[in-house]
C-alpha cells in the first residue's frame, strides 16, 4: 500500500520495516519509527478525533506531548485497553489496533455534531444556567445525558492484567529532557562521574553520545511527571506499549527519584494562533509539520498555507517546500517581518504578505481553504500557525519556582535557579528571539475561534466570562474549563491569559497564571498501585492461630490490619446460627477465643507506676502486684481513647492490654507524654503485641480445663488477677480476667508456642463441650453485659461518665491525661448522651447500628435526634434482641419509649439499664 | 516527599514519619490552675503561619523518637531539626 504523503527519503524510520495497523477498521501502512499520528499522516489522514464538546472534527494539532486533538483508544484485548492516549505518542507496532473517541456512529459521521450547530446555546457553564429545575433532575436525567455526550475515551471494564514495576533512585543529577540541552548538560556533568540519570519521553533521544558512560542512566520512553518537595521526582518509563508483543514484562515502571541536582531541559511548546475556524483538520503547528518531515519523513499537506507571528514558521516553510510541499502564501501578522529565514523564504520564491491575517476557513472533514482578513480565498489542504513559543516550566512551578514575564519575548520564564534545581535551554527561556503573539487575531468577523481545543473553549468564552464578571483568572479557568483538560492547557494557557487581560484592560502578568500541577502528562493508575492490588493491596496481619482456625472453618472479618475468625459455622450453619450456638456454649460450658490481636504494652521502671498514674484516669500506686485493673485512657480534651486491662507483675513492671485497632495510638500517645512532656519518669515502653499470642479460656468449665494443664499456678486466683507459671508446660501468664461475664482465664504464652498450647487446651475443651467462638460472639457476650468496645460505642466525643464510667476515674489523683478537660463546660451538662441499653418492643426485631434515636415515631424532617444507636446483636441467652446506644440524659429516661430510625419508618424501643445479663456479676466466680 | 532529617537517625524520606502538630506548645505544669480560656488555648487554639513554622514529628518507623522541626510552610524547606527541650534555632 502507499503512504501518498511520505517523502522519498529522510526521517529518522526504518523504511525496510514496513508496519501494518488500522485505525478504526481501516487497515494502514507505516513504517517502524513512525507514531500512530505520523504513520496516519503519511497515509493522508488528518481527521483523528471530534471534541468534546461540539463533536467538531479535529485533526493532529501538534507532534508530541502537548497534543489535545488526536486522542485515541489503543486495545490490545477486552482488557488492554488505553483511552485518550495521544497519538503524537503512540508507537506503532505490527498489528496496533487504534480507534476514535467521542464519536457515534462514526468519525466521518458524527451525531453528536448537532452539538456544533447548537453551539449559541453550549458556551461557557451552559449546564449551570440551563438545567436548573425541576429540582433532582440534574443528577437523574442532565448529568448522564451530558456525560454521555461529552467526554473523552472509555475506561476498560475488564480488570488490567498488565504488571507495573516500582523502583527508588537516588542521583546526583537528574535531568528532564533528552533534547540538545538535556543531553549537553549530561556531558558537562558526566566525566566528574557522578551518578546521572536523563529521561525523555520520546523513544529514542540522542543518547549515542552518553553511551561510553557507565555513570549516565539513560531513560527513553520516560515522562518526568511530578516534581515533590526535596527534589522528589516521579518518572513514568513505558516499557511495552510500543511492542506488538509484550509477553509477561512489566508495562510501565514508576521510578521515584532523589536527586542531588535537578536539571530541567523541557524545551518550549509552540503556540497556535487563535482564529476562527482555526481547529479544522489540516491546520497545526507550523513546528510539529517540520517534526513531521524531519523525523518522520511526512508531508502534512501538498498545498500549504503559513499563518505566522513567528520567524520559526518560515523555516518550516522552507523545508515543506524543498521536500515537495507548494507553500501557496505565507501570512505574517507582523508588519515588516525580517531575518534570516524570512530572507530564505523569498529566495525560494515563496510569497509572503505581512501584515496579514486569516479570519475564517473552510472544509468539513479536512482544511479546504482559508480566508484572509483582506478577503482573500486561499485552496490549500493544509495550515500551518505558529503564534510563537512558550518554555515548558511546568516542572519548574510543580518545585514552587517563581516564574516572571518576559515583556518582550510575551512569555513566563523562571526568575532563576533554585536550591538543587536549574533550567537549561528553551525551558529556561532561552530561546532566539523570533517573534510570536497573543491572544485573538485582530480583524475576526464571527465564528468559533478556539484557545483550549480540547476542551472546547472559544475566545468568545473567555470574554464572556470576564463580561459576567469573573475577574480572577481562576475563576475564569473554572468557569471556561479552559486549561482544565488532560493537556492541562499546554497549548492554550497563554492565549487564554492575553484574552482574559485584554478584556480585563490589564497588563498580562498582573492577571497571573493559574497553578501547574502534577502530572505533567496523564499517567496510569497502574503505574501508582504497582504491586499494591488484590491481595498485596494491603499488608495482612495474621494472629499465630490463624491456620488453626482457617482449618477449623471459620469465616474472617478484618479488623484493622488484622484477620480475625469471626464464628466457627459446623455444618450447614449460617453466621447466626454459629454466632447463637457460639454464645449458648460458652455460658452453658467454655469457649476458647483467640484474642492475641490484643495490643499490649510492657511498661517498666522505677516510675512506671507514676507514669501510668498520668496517662491513664485510674490511680495505679496501690495496685498489688498479681493484680489488675480495667483502665481507661483519654486523650487530653477529656474524651476516651483506649481502655484495656492493666496487670502489675511486679512492683516496677506493668502488661498494659489495648484495643486490637488502638495499640499503635497507645504506643504513641505513651512516647508522646513520655519523651516530651514527662522525660524526667524513668520508664521504658515495649510493644509485645505480637510476642504473646493470647487463648481467651471463657465459661463455667474454664478453670476444669485449665487446671489438668497448669501445675504451679493456683487457680484459685482470684477475679482481675495475673500469675506467672506454665501453661502446657510453656511459660505464660496467666491472667484471670473476662469480656463474657463468665469465669474467664486469658492466656499470654509466647507466640511461636501458642498453636501448641491452644491444642492441648482445645483437646481438653472438647471433653467439656466447649467450642471455639469468634469475634461476633464476644462482641454479643460483651454487649450482654453492656461491656463497651471503644471505637464502637464510642466517638471520640464520649467521656467517662457518658459511658458511666466515672467509677474509674481516680479523683485524688492530681494530674492524669485529660482530667483538666472534665470539668470543661461542654463535658458536665446535664443532657451530655449518655450510654444506655435499648430493648425494641418487638423482640425479634434488631436495630441497625448507627440509626438515629428520636422521641416521635414520625419525627419531623430536620427535626433533633435524641442520640444513636452505638451496638445492636440478636442474644440467644436472652432470646430476644439486645441494643447499646448514646441518648443525651439516657440515664434519667429508663423505661422510655423512645423510636429508632430503619430504612423504613421507626420501631419503638424501651431505655433500660445497659446490663442484660447477670447484673449482680455472680457468674464472674463460676 | 520531603527528606527529614532525625536529629538521631539522619535524612530520612517522609514516609517513616508521623507529624505530630505544632511544637512548644507545653503542658500546664499544673492544669488544674488553669482557666477555661488557658486550658482552652492549650488545648485547641494552634498558628497556621505561611512561613516559618516550628512543628513536631515522631520517626515512627525508625527510632520512634520525638522531636522539632523548624519549616518553611511556602517552600517546605526544612531549616533545622532539633531534639525535645532544645531551644528553637
Amino acid at each position: 500500500m502507499t503512504q501518498p504523503f511520505r517523502t522519498e527519503a529522510g526521517g529518522q524510520i526504518d523504511r525496510s520495516r514496513p508496519v501494518r495497523f488500522s485505525f478504526d477498521g481501516r487497515a494502514y501502512v507505516g513504517y517502524a519509527g513512525d507514531t500512530l499520528a505520523s504513520a496516519l499522516l503519511a497515509n493522508g489522514v488528518h481527521l483523528m478525533g471530534r471534541s468534546y464538546k461540539y463533536h467538531r472534527p479535529r485533526g493532529v494539532l501538534s507532534a508530541g506531548a502537548e497534543e489535545p486533538n488526536a486522542l485515541v483508544n489503543v486495545a490490545r484485548d477486552a482488557a488492554r485497553s488505553a483511552p485518550n492516549l495521544r497519538a503524537t505518542q503512540v508507537e506503532l507496532y505490527e498489528g496496533l489496533t487504534a480507534t476514535s473517541q467521542n464519536r457515534f456512529p462514526s468519525l466521518g459521521f458524527d451525531l453528536g455534531a448537532i452539538n456544533d450547530v447548537c453551539a449559541p446555546l453550549l458556551g461557557a457553564g451552559f449546564y449551570y444556567k440551563t438545567f436548573m429545575a425541576p429540582r433532582g433532575a440534574w443528577f437523574k436525567l442532565y448529568e448522564p445525558i451530558i456525560r454521555h455526550a461529552a467526554g473523552l475515551g472509555r475506561a476498560p471494564v475488564a480488570p488490567d492484567p498488565d504488571r507495573y514495576a516500582n523502583r527508588y533512585a537516588h542521583c546526583d543529577l537528574l535531568i528532564a529532557g533528552g533534547g540538545p540541552a538535556g543531553v549537553q548538560a549530561a556531558l558537562e556533568a558526566a566525566p566528574s562521574g557522578q551518578r546521572i540519570i536523563i529521561a525523555d519521553d520520546n523513544p529514542g533521544f540522542d543518547s549515542a553520545t552518553l553511551a561510553g558512560f557507565a555513570n549516565v542512566t539513560c531513560l527513553p520512553r520516560t515522562t518526568v511527571f511530578g516534581y515533590f518537595p526535596h527534589n522528589f521526582l516521579g518518572l513514568a518509563e513505558r516499557l511495552t506499549d510500543h511492542l506488538a508483543d509484550p509477553g509477561d514484562r512489566a508495562r510501565e515502571r514508576l521510578w521515584q527519584v532523589r536527586a542531588k541536582q535537578v536539571s530541567l531541559a523541557t524545551g518550549a511548546i509552540e503556540r497556535p494562533l487563535v482564529f476562527a475556524g482555526n481547529d479544522r483538520p489540516g491546520i497545526m503547528l507550523a513546528g510539529a509539520a517540520r517534526t513531521y518531515l524531519d523525523r518522520y519523513g511526512v508531508l502534512v499537506g501538498k498545498r500549504v498555507v503559513v499563518f505566522t507571528a513567528c520567524d520559526t514558521a518560515y523555516a518550516a516553510a522552507v523545508a515543506l517546500h524543498r521536500a515537495g510541499s507548494q507553500v501557496v502564501a505565507i501570512l505574517d501578522l507582523r508588519d515588516s517581518p525580517g531575518g534570516p529565514e524570512v530572507a530564505a523564504v523569498r529566495e525560494a520564491g515563496i510569497a509572503v504578505y505581512p501584515a496579514s491575517s486569516i479570519v475564517g476557513t473552510q472544509g468539513r472533514l479536512r482544511v479546504r481553504s482559508v480566508t484572509t482578513g483582506a478577503g482573500l480565498r486561499i485552496a490549500c489542504d493544509a495550515v500551518l500557525m505558529s503564534g510563537g513559543w512558550t518554555p515548558s516550566v511546568h516542572l519548574y512551578s510543580q518545585a514552587r519556582g517563581k516564574l516572571v514575564y518576559d515583556e518582550e519575548r510575551q512569555f513566563f520564564r523562571p526568575a532563576g535557579p533554585l536550591p538543587g534545581l536549574r533550567c537549561v535551554g528553551a525551558c529556561n527561556g532561552d530561546l532566539p528571539e523570533s517573534g510570536g503573539f497573543l491572544g485573538v487575531v485582530p480583524g475576526q468577523r464571527g465564528g468559533p475561534a478556539f484557545v483550549d481545543f480540547q476542551n472546547d473553549v472559544k475566545a468568545s468564552d473567555i470574554q464572556g466570562a470576564v463580561a459576567e464578571g469573573f475577574r480572577s483568572i481562576e475563576h475564569v479557568k473554572r468557569y471556561t474549563t479552559t486549561g482544565m483538560a488532560t493537556d492541562q492547557g499546554k497549548t492554550s494557557n497563554m492565549n487564554a491569559l492575553a484574552i482574559a487581560a485584554q478584556q480585563l484592560g490589564q497588563p498580562l502578568p498582573s492577571v497571573g497564571l493559574t497553578t501547574f500541577r502534577m502530572p505533567y502528562t496523564p499517567v496510569t493508575l497502574g503505574l501508582f498501585a504497582g504491586a499494591a492490588r488484590g491481595e498485596l493491596f494491603d499488608p495482612v496481619r495474621q494472629a499465630p492461630l490463624h491456620d488453626w482456625a482457617q482449618a477449623a472453618g471459620a469465616v474472617f472479618e478484618d479488623v484493622g490490619l488484622w484477620k480475625r475468625a469471626r464464628a466457627f459455622p459446623r455444618g450447614g450453619e449460617d453466621l447466626h446460627a454459629a454466632v447463637a450456638r457460639e454464645c449458648r456454649t460458652v455460658r452453658e460450658a467454655a469457649g476458647l477465643f483467640d484474642a492475641s490481636t490484643l495490643g499490649k504494652v510492657e511498661v517498666v521502671g522505677p516510675d512506671a507506676a507514676e507514669f501510668l498514674n498520668r496517662l491513664y484516669t485510674n490511680s495505679w500506686s496501690k495496685l498489688a502486684v498479681g493484680r489488675c485493673r480495667y483502665g481507661l485512657m483519654l486523650t487530653e480534651a477529656g474524651f476516651v481513647m483506649d481502655d484495656g486491662v492493666v496487670a502489675r507483675l511486679t512492683v516496677d513492671r506493668f502488661h498494659v492490654t489495648t484495643t486490637t485497632t488502638g495499640a499503635p495510638r497507645v504506643l504513641a500517645q505513651m512516647e508522646d507524654y513520655l519523651q516530651t512532656e514527662f522525660p524526667e519518669l524513668k520508664v521504658w515502653l515495649t510493644s509485645t503485641t505480637e510476642q504473646w499470642a493470647v487463648i481467651a479460656v471463657q465459661g463455667p468449665r474454664a478453670r476444669a480445663i485449665l487446671a489438668p494443664h497448669v501445675s504451679d499456678i493456683d487457680l484459685a486466683m482470684p477475679h482481675m488477677s495475673v500469675r506467672e507459671g506454665r501453661v502446657a508446660g510453656v511459660p505464660a501468664r496467666l491472667f484471670r480476667v473476662s469480656f463474657t461475664g463468665e469465669l474467664g482465664f486469658e492466656v499470654n504464652v509466647p507466640a511461636g508456642q501458642a498453636q501448641r498450647v491452644w491444642d492441648v487446651l482445645w483437646a481438653e475443651a472438647v471433653k467439656h463441650g466447649a467450642c471455639a467462638y469468634g469475634t461476633e460472639a464476644m462482641h454479643v457476650l460483651r454487649a450482654e453485659k453492656g461491656y463497651i468496645i471503644v471505637g464502637q460505642d464510642t466517638d471520640g466525643t464520649v467521656t467517662p461518665d457518658d459511658l458511666g464510667l466515672g467509677w474509674a476515674i481516680g479523683r485524688s489523683k492530681p494530674d492524669f491525661v485529660g482530667k483538666r478537660s472534665l470539668l470543661r463546660e461542654d463535658l458536665i451538662k446535664a443532657d451530655r448522651p449518655q450510654f444506655v441499653g435499648l430493648l425494641t418492643v418487638d423482640p425479634v426485631r434488631v436495630p441497625e447500628e448507627g440509626a438515629q434515636i428520636v422521641p416521635v415515631a414520625a419525627p419531623a424532617v430536620g427535626s433533633h435526634a435524641l442520640g444513636h444507636v452505638t451496638s445492636a446483636y440478636s442474644s440467644a441467652t436472652l432470646n430476644r434482641s439486645i441494643a447499646l446506644g448514646l441518648v443525651e440524659g439516657g440515664r434519667g429516661r429508663m423505661g422510655e419509649v423512645v423510636h429508632l430510625t430503619t430504612a423504613s419508618g421507626t420501631i419503638p424501643a424501651v431505655i433500660a439499664e445497659p446490663v442484660f445479663y447477670d447484673r449482680e456479676g455472680g457468674r464472674l466466680d463460676g | 516527599m520531603l527528606l527529614i532529617p532525625c536529629p538521631w537517625c539522619g535524612p530520612r524520606p517522609e514516609l517513616e514519619f508521623r507529624h505530630a502538630g505544632q511544637a512548644h506548645i507545653a503542658r500546664p505544669a499544673d492544669p488544674s490552675a488553669t482557666s477555661d480560656a488557658e486550658w482552652t488555648e492549650f488545648l485547641f487554639l494552634r498558628s497556621n503561619p505561611k512561613g516559618r513554622h516550628a512543628e513536631r514529628w515522631r520517626h515512627a518507623s525508625g527510632c520512634n523518637r520525638f522531636f522539632n522541626c523548624v519549616r518553611d510552610t511556602v517552600s517546605d524547606t526544612i531549616l533545622a531539626t532539633y531534639k525535645p527541650g532544645e531551644a528553637a534555632p
